[in-house]
């Protein structure tokens, strides 16, 4: 068992290369805030990237920062903050969720998981804003893909296929992505009493208008009591944040604000609340409670995550909450993950997909972690694997399904 | 244009013809299948029409069942495919090939489905770029991604091209206003990728096909992501003596925090062109006009309008107009989207260029051009989408003169690779195709473009669909597979901890 920690790409590719040749398996890490997620990994080395740090441009005015894979998230988001900018897709934390500290994880973990936040129905993911990557395959073969300009369709879009790919398909080593002008200010708007179904007519309807909303979240009664402390009083908040330029965030609070009242009684939460009520979204922060009770990631259409929501409740306990106007639902399960009542929820619903982000290692060996596919897609999916790492010795059966 | 050397004919299929033109009548009854020389014509070439080549047969299905029929077909017997959407690439990416299939998506034009509390709409590939926005824009709603040819080209090929326009820096590409697709691969499968949620539960295989040029598959359905229409939009006309300043005033709006919808540069021989064609008002005493479009709330229009309007003063703007209508918006547009048609009354044949170049190079790329003009005798006009460093040059010819064509691919050819020097890239949002097939190597490595084309090997092993498109030399998957182990010590026994 050796755990290599190498400090420049040339040191990466040779271990990879010398991996691929011996065919022994790889388990590739940054911080390993994520090691949670994803079948539990039998490597024999591991191969952890965290000293493989750095920013290595940026240029606020091209809209553009590169870095090193293991350059700490928290090291790029203070240095985009002192320029009056950030990644505009809100990469959340899971850190708190999975029993471990705020604040750690590196760039490379924010491609490899396609991190992603509340912002995301407005502003993407991480693969919306990743411009190239230099990568070594499980070939042991350093390959790049695209550049550092926004606009590029010069060849195959690699830099995206290697998005939500959890290390399985190459180890990233250099990563640039765009960044893009902080908001000056924000508020959010909290709409009090609605039932789950009720919050989805209301958030299609301020994601619909121009308001220009970036985040759209329904925070039900049984969580409620969990976010800012307790500082919401009393029954379910379907929340809808406002950013921008200070003029215009005034204007369309007003506008915003005097249509939702037809839905619920409207009360505005300032800067500060604002901020924290949403990282606290993005985070999961209702769930993080220091056990290991399983709660699933479910993406669906925005309308049709309560329905499903309410057939799963009559099979199972869970408590949840919605974000992405709906479509995105974080739910922890009292007991057993119920994964096949789910799944089948949510095909009957319109389909979308679920991720079990917290378990007991055992139950991740047990249990898909990650959506099953249809058997075409199974065996595109398996015959790319082959194509970057043909001797399955990069993080082996972490997407596995079991 | 000088011949473009396309994969060799095979000659097994073009001996077969008959039998498989008969073959697609029964696959494809009724008229959708097309044969003679006369009415092929329509077909032989795309938006670059300087490359012409018959297909072997056309072919217009019109239901999926009919596409992975036709797929598998080819796949089984060895048959290359050339899929085409409404043939407005600008690359070369639907070029004919004389032993191929050429696979028409136009009959699939219907929208399926639209769902605006989940904004998404859900359309057949030959449904136009316009005709999504225009089946929604009763309710306020649009599609953002607005390349030039939108009236014209086709959803299926916006994502085979991952298409962009003049709105890409706020709104996107092509790759990012998608939610889904359903395609159907070389063997006939038919595959579904995303839906109406976001994300994907495996790998990424929209964001791999998306801007494939048509190699991995063909598209039959495409689920888009559409839009609230901003409250309004107001443009700016801003003049400026030289185009450093120009560039100066683009980056200080962005450090500024501002991203405007939409913020296009034109240099002087552009600019003249333009007013001589078009009489939009433009000031013809500047060497870079700049136009930067603000959309959004009223109020941040407003008040962005007038920051803007600083920051030109302090860079030295001579003119200054804001529009206050949408007829005077348009107007301030009319001779930027009249360019290419404006540059082509000044002259006989222009051939478009399309490199992306880090915004800050702009001096010193234009002074490069400026040195290669004159070493070719070509005149060059300049239209650049500033604010995602997309150049747009127009090389000025006339083909008529012996030797000119030839000069002006290779004053192309330069000036990309000028492009590349610089930090940036080939192609913005033209694409590869037959066009940039053979300068990929300026910009990558043979283990760069080895690995692009495994995934092609994953979707489509044999090179049966659009091959010659994209890469120089298309190498069997059986030797891309082929590994070179290197055995050795294990590496960095200092680095050991355990």
């Amino acid at each position: 068992m050796t755990t290599f920690i190498p400090g420049t790409s040339a040191e990466v590719h040779e271990i990879v290369r010398w991996a691929a040749a011996e065919e022994t398996p790889l388990e590739v890490i940054g911080h390993g805030t994520k090691q949670g997620i994803g079948r539990p990994v039998q490597a024999e080395h591991t191969l952890d990237l965290s000293r493989l740090a750095g920013v290595t441009l940026y240029e606020p005015e091209e809209l553009v920062l590169a870095a090193r894979a293991g350059t700490p998230l928290a090291e790029v988001e203070a240095l985009l903050a002192r320029h009056g900018q950030r990644l505009a897709f809100e990469p959340m934390d899971y850190g708190p969720l999975l029993g471990g500290k705020a604040g750690r994880g590196t760039l490379g973990g924010v491609l490899g998981a396609n991190l992603s936040g509340p912002r995301r129905i407005a502003a993407g993911a991480a693969r919306d804003h990743i411009l190239g990557i230099d990568a070594v395959s499980g070939r042991g073969e350093a390959f790049k893909s695209g550049g550092r300009v926004v606009k590029n369709v010069t060849g195959y879009d690699l830099s995206k296929g290697l998005a939500g790919s959890w290390g399985t398909l190459a180890v990233v080593t250099d990563l640039v992505f765009k960044v893009l002008p902080a908001a000056e200010t924000e508020r959010t708007l909290a709409i009090a009493g609605l039932d789950d179904a009720q919050a989805a007519a209301a958030m299609a309807e301020a994601m619909g208008s121009d308001g220009e909303v970036s985040g759209a979240a329904h925070l039900p009664e049984g969580v409620i009591g969990r976010f800012l402390d307790g500082g919401f009083s009393g029954g379910p908040r379907t929340v809808l944040r406002v950013e921008g330029f200070g003029p215009s965030v005034a204007y369309r609070v007003e506008r915003l604000g005097r249509r939702m009242k037809a839905h619920g009684a409207v009360e505005v939460l300032e800067e500060a609340q604002s901020r924290r009520l949403w990282r606290e979204i993005r985070d999961c922060r209702p769930f993080a409670d220091g056990t290991d009770a399983p709660v699933w990631r479910v993406s669906m259409a925005p309308m049709a995550g309560h329905r499903m929501l309410d057939a799963f409740r009559r099979a199972a306990g869970a408590n949840a909450y919605y974000d992405w106007q709906g479509g995105l639902l974080w739910l922890r399960m009292e007991a057993e993950p119920k994964a096949e009542t789910l799944r089948t929820l949510i095909a009957r619903c319109g389909g979308g997909h679920a991720t079990l982000v917290r378990a007991t290692p055992a139950l991740r060996a047990a249990v898909s972690v990650f959506q099953p596919q249809p058997p075409a897609l199974v065996a595109l999916s398996a015959r790319l694997k082959a194509q970057f790492d043909p001797r399955n010795i990069l993080n082996p059966g972490r997407m596995a399904v079991a | 244009m000088s011949t473009p050397r396309m994969p060799e004919l095979n000659a097994a299929t073009l001996e077969r013809r008959e039998e498989i033109v008969a073959d697609m009548r029964i696959i494809v009854p009724g008229e959708g299948v097309v044969e003679s020389e006369a009415e092929m014509r329509a077909f032989e070439s795309d938006g670059l029409t300087a490359y012409r080549q018959l297909p072997m047969v056309v072919v217009l299905p019109e239901t999926v069942a009919q596409v992975s029929r036709i797929l598998k077909y080819c796949h089984e017997r060895n048959i290359r495919v050339v899929p085409r959407g409404s043939g407005t690439s600008l690359s070369g990416g639907a070029l004919p090939l004389g032993d191929a299939v050429l696979l028409v998506m136009s009959r699939f034009n219907r929208i399926l489905e639209i769902d605006f509390a989940n904004r998404a709409v859900v359309a057949q590939p030959g449904v136009t770029n316009l005709g999504i926005t225009r089946a929604v824009e009763h309710e306020g709603f649009y599609y953002a991604p607005d390349p030039s040819s939108q009236i014209a080209c086709s959803i299926g090929g916006n994502v085979a091209e991952n298409s962009g326009g003049v709105h890409c820096l706020k709104y996107g590409l092509t790759a990012n206003n998608i939610l889904g697709v359903e395609m159907v691969l070389m063997t006939g499968e038919v595959i579904r990728l995303g839906g109406k949620h976001l994300d994907a539960e495996g790998y990424d295989l929209l964001g791999l096909m998306t801007g494939s040029e048509g190699l991995l598959g063909v598209v039959t359905e495409v689920t888009v992501r559409i839009l609230r229409k901003p409250e309004t939009a107001r443009a700016m006309l801003i003049g400026f003596p030289s185009s450093e300043q120009a560039g100066q005033c683009v980056a200080e709006i962005i450090a500024a925090g501002i991203v405007p919808a939409g913020m296009e540069m034109m240099d002087r021989p552009a600019i003249h062109a333009a007013e001589d064609f078009v009489h939009a008002g433009y000031p013809l005493d500047v060497e870079a006009l700049l136009i930067v479009e603000l959309d959004g709330p009223q109020a941040e229009v407003d008040h962005l309008i007038e920051r803007v309007g600083e920051i030109a003063r302090r860079n030295g703007a001579t003119t200054s107009r804001v529009s206050n209508s949408e007829e005077e918006r348009a107007a301030f547009w009319a001779g930027r989207k009249a360019a290419f048609p404006a540059v082509g009354r000044i002259s006989p044949d222009y051939y478009c260029m399309d490199g992306t170049i880090p915004r800050k190079e702009l001096p010193r790329v234009l002074a490069g051009m400026r040195t290669l003009s004159e070493k070719y005798g070509l005149r060059v006009a300049n239209v650049f989408h500033a604010g995602d460093g997309n150049l747009h040059p127009l090389i000025l010819y006339d083909a008529n003169k012996p030797g000119e064509l030839e000069k002006a691919e290779a004053f192309g050819a330069d000036i990309l690779r000028l492009c590349v020097r610089v930090g940036g890239v080939l192609t913005g949002e033209h694409g590869v195709g037959v066009e940039k097939r053979d300068l990929m190597p300026e910009m990558f490595t043979e283990e760069d473009l080895n690995q692009q084309m495994r995934v092609k090997c994953a979707f489509d092993p044999n090179h049966l669909l659009n091959p010659g498109k994209m890469f120089p030399q298309l190498h069997r998957c059986a030797e891309l597979g082929r590994m070179h182990i290197h055995r050795g010590q294990m590496p960095f026994p200092d680095l050991e901890r355990f």
